[in-house]
């Protein structure tokens, strides 16, 4: 191989793919955008989306049930949190589609290996190392930059690395791009831009330089614009408004993950969890607001999910304990079908106190690699799952 | 094939072996076979794991009914794994039996279970501690009646009526055979024969024949009225036990690029010595090629390697006595906390953006007494996050003190012009470009003092992506 042939393979990807033209950096991704949302802990999906109509809600939870006057009806015998105000508006507008009794077989009650299986999109006996927007990149045809997708915290999850691409976590651009500009090391790094015989070296300067590039990059981009909306107080909003600056910037990037921290209430469940509805609907709701004023909306797909819901029965602490299947949100201006997704959970048919699940979760996935980030499910997920007619 | 220098052997031993070579005075160069013979003298003994648990906590079935005390045995089973995690650092850090330290590492990883009880995962960890360096047959019956293993894989609830395949499965795809090489069907035969196979409140094993299943099971085209020892035998006697351990073993202490020829050889070697770890051990760290350019330096150091690394060389002590579980959980390695039951994918794993920038600042900010910030992702399952802390339960600022004196005092003779090249033939196992050797020149302050100009050095080298290999 000769020395130009090899130091080309270090020049970061995406200055291969940058296009000063203007053409979508990841071309076969339709120029749409996801936006994952993670509730981490366990939200208790029954008092997320209230089945207010059913009696065994009520009897499974004589302190902890959300009473029917207070819950914000939608459809189907179902309402929201009343801490939830602000999704319903975006509910009403027709941008909030709602995915009853989502799970997969075998659950698993620990937080750590049920978001390792939400992150992996694996079965509940296989282990991976990469997670299904990992491989999202990786099956990218071309190039593709690890800033395709950017989760906003300091440390990257496994959903977002892949075999040979990872996304990057970034929690504030300008600190970002401080903590990856020390000089010596950029000098360092020019020196490795080119061939070297030790592949393991090479691999190492090669993430750092293209670490070194997106940092420089994104404060490029970003220095400029700031949103002007105004935003609820506290990190997951301020998360979600940098997401909104990226995006109105003109970022390439296909995928961002966000986190609200905080549902795995055991104790005194109801104040937390509406408080943390709140803060996620009302950051939602600016966040919404924000790409519909920079046109972005109409491209941009939210969707939100724990890693399981709670049992039925509330425990004797008034809260919740470690259970199965939940609910998701997807949102977004171009839903083919906006409302009550399927039919509310089924309280009769329970297993051994938890709800069943009736979509597994990995057919939500599948279906928006395939019909919204122009992506091959297959490939990525493996040829078992299934498409969800009439979602996206 | 350029052959390497006495002592770069033996660093290159130690950080294969071990977790690097101390800086000490006078250090002694033996030759390698001498030197692989003291490393398997010194860990021949297991010294057991000794950590005080806080200790309410009588059974292990922590069904609590009030939650309030529920939250006061999760923050102490909490403090637990901070003390585990301290300790165990701590005995890889000081401890002369670094093989033993290692292999019981890689263990670790090997039967990984992420246990809720701190009392259990030290049962466990001392399971794995004992037969370390013994024959696997015996690691492997051992680890079967383990408590830890037994709750975590769900064979309390493998009963004759309704069997649990969870540990049978894992037993061959994971711990023995691999993919690939048994049936779904092998599967259920060997969970019929673990029935019964449980443990009592005080965390000891209880074989419990009423829930036993006698009946005769067909596994891998044996019959029997088979029990878990003869699966366990019968899965030992199929070479392709030793296959798989020696891919494994071959990837953790040599590199994560198979070379199937040594493999065969080695495993062989293991089967034929009815798995003699030691002795394999052995024929790697003394083969020619295991000291070749292919090896040395090939290996991204685990989170572990480079922690345990720095706290041997440079002497950190950290303020906090959760700063080492901060940053092992910041770099995606944290002791008794492996993803799950496959363990942790290593390799080109532990590298992403965000951890390799966090990896080049760690060395010279604890060498620096620098605050190192970090915004941590929570862990629910061993410290629920309280939502009205929850912002501030994310940041952990880690800070330490080191020292560089065992360094200086090894370089005090080095002249100037040769202090790039000596300093970095220590702190890397591989070679330093010249550029990037010219460039440090340039950095350092031409009329610094000898000892400014070794700390100076220092820093940039544990800066360099070239510290994070081994």
């Amino acid at each position: 191989m000769s020395a130009l042939a090899s130091g080309m393979l270090l020049v970061p990807n995406f200055l291969h793919g940058l296009d000063r033209s203007g053409l979508p950096l990841l071309g076969n991704s339709n120029g749409k955008r996801l936006v994952v949302v993670q509730l981490s802990g366990g939200n208790d999906g029954l008092n997320t989306v209230v089945p207010y109509q059913n009696d065994l809600y009520y009897k499974a939870r004589p302190t902890l049930a959300i009473p029917s006057r207070e819950v914000l009806t939608l459809e189907k015998g179902l309402g929201l949190n009343p801490a939830m105000e602000k999704m319903r508006l975006l509910y009403d507008q027709g941008y909030v589609s709602v995915l009853n009794s989502v799970g997969y077989p075998n659950p698993d009650r620990s937080h750590f290996r049920s978001m390792d299986i939400w992150h992996s999109a694996s079965a509940s006996d296989e282990y991976l190392s990469t997670g299904w927007l990992g491989r999202y990149l990786d099956s990218l045809s071309g190039p593709s930059a690890n800033y395709a997708a950017i989760e906003v915290d300091d440390t990257l999850s496994l959903a977002l690395k892949g075999e040979r691409y990872t996304g990057i976590a970034v929690q504030d651009v300008k600190r970002f791009f401080q903590a990856t500009n020390d000089q010596f090391l950029k000098q360092a790094a020019q020196l490795h831009a080119e061939e070297h015989s030790h592949h393991q070296v090479d691999y190492l300067y090669k993430t750092l330089i293209d670490t070194q590039q997106s940092a420089g990059y994104l404060q490029e981009k970003t220095k400029v614009y700031r949103s002007k909306k105004e935003y609820p107080n506290g990190e997951f909003a301020r998360h979600l408004k940098t997401i909104a600056e990226l995006i109105a910037s003109g970022v390439e990037s296909r995928v961002y993950y966000a986190s609200l921290t905080g549902f795995d209430t055991h104790v005194r469940q109801a104040g937390q969890q509406a408080n943390l509805l709140r803060e996620l609907s009302e950051g939602l709701y600016s966040f919404v607001k924000d790409l519909k004023q920079q046109q972005e909306f109409d491209n941009t797909l939210i969707m939100v999910f724990s890693e399981f819901g709670r049992r039925v029965a509330q425990n004797a602490s008034n809260g919740t304990d470690h259970g199965t299947a939940n609910n998701l949100f997807l949102i977004g201006g171009k839903l083919k079908q906006a409302g009550i997704y399927n039919e509310g959970p089924n309280l009769q048919d329970l297993d051994q106190g938890d709800l069943r699940y009736s979509i597994d979760f990995r057919n939500i996935y599948a279906t928006l690699l395939n019909n919204w980030l122009n992506g091959n499910a297959a490939g990525i997920l493996g040829d078992k799952t299934q498409l969800l007619p009439g979602l996206v | 094939m350029k052959t390497l220098a006495r002592e770069q052997k033996l660093q290159h031993l130690y950080w294969r072996a071990g977790f690097g070579l101390p800086f000490k005075p006078d250090q002694a160069s033996p030759a390698i076979k001498n030197a692989v013979r003291g490393l398997l003298r010194q860990s021949g003994h297991a010294e057991s794991l000794q950590v005080a648990l806080p200790r309410t906590e009588t059974t292990l079935q922590a069904d609590a009914q009030n939650a309030e005390m529920r939250l006061l045995r999760q923050r102490e089973r909490q403090q637990g794994f901070v003390l585990l995690n301290n300790s165990w650092l701590q005995q890889m850090t000081t401890s002369e039996a670094q093989l033993r330290e290692k292999m019981t590492l890689f263990w670790h990883g090997h039967f990984a279970c992420r246990l809720r009880e701190p009392r259990i995962a030290l049962l466990q960890h001392n399971t794995l501690r004992d037969h370390a360096l013994g024959k696997f047959p015996n690691l492997l019956l051992a680890i079967s009646k383990d408590p830890g293993m037994l709750q975590f894989l769900n064979n309390q609830q493998n009963r004759k009526q309704r069997p649990n395949e969870n540990f049978a499965r894992e037993l061959l795809e994971l711990f023995t055979l691999g993919r690939g090489h048994y049936t779904e069907q092998d599967i259920k035969e060997a969970a019929r024969a673990f029935t019964g196979w449980s443990y009592n409140p005080q965390g000891e094993f209880v074989f419990r024949a009423r829930q036993h299943d006698r009946g005769k099971k067909t596994f891998m085209g044996k019959r029997g009225s088979f029990g878990g020892e003869e699966i366990l035998q019968i899965v030992v006697e199929n070479p392709r036990t030793a296959e798989f351990l020696t891919e494994k073993l071959y990837a953790f202490f040599v590199s994560d690029t198979p070379h199937p020829e040594r493999i065969r050889t080695l495993s062989t070697y293991f089967y034929n010595t009815g798995y003699d770890i030691p002795k394999l051990l052995e024929k790697i760290f003394t083969a020619k090629w295991f000291y070749g350019p292919d090896v040395v330096g090939s290996k991204i150091k685990s989170p572990i390697e480079l922690l345990a690394g720095l706290q041997r060389q440079f002497d950190v002590t950290y303020t906090d006595g959760r700063s080492p579980l901060v940053l092992q959980r910041a770099l995606g390695q944290e002791l008794f906390r492996p993803p799950n039951v496959s363990g942790w994918s290593g390799g080109r794993n532990w590298i992403d953006s965000s951890t390799l920038a966090f990896r080049l600042r760690i060395g010279p900010s604890l060498l620096q007494d620098a605050a190192l910030e970090v915004n941590l992702k929570p862990d629910d399952d061993s410290e629920p996050t309280a939502p009205r802390r929850r912002r501030q339960d994310g940041i952990r600022i880690v800070r330490a003190k080191a020292n560089l004196n065992g360094l200086q005092q090894q370089l005090q003779q080095v002249k100037d012009r040769e202090l790039i090249d000596k300093l970095s033939q220590k702190l890397l196992q591989v070679p330093l470009r010249p550029e990037t050797a010219a460039l440090l020149t340039q950095h350092i302050p031409s009329g610094a003092a000898h000892a400014d100009k070794v700390t100076l050095l220092t820093l940039r080298l544990l800066s360099l992506p070239e510290y994070q290999l081994c």
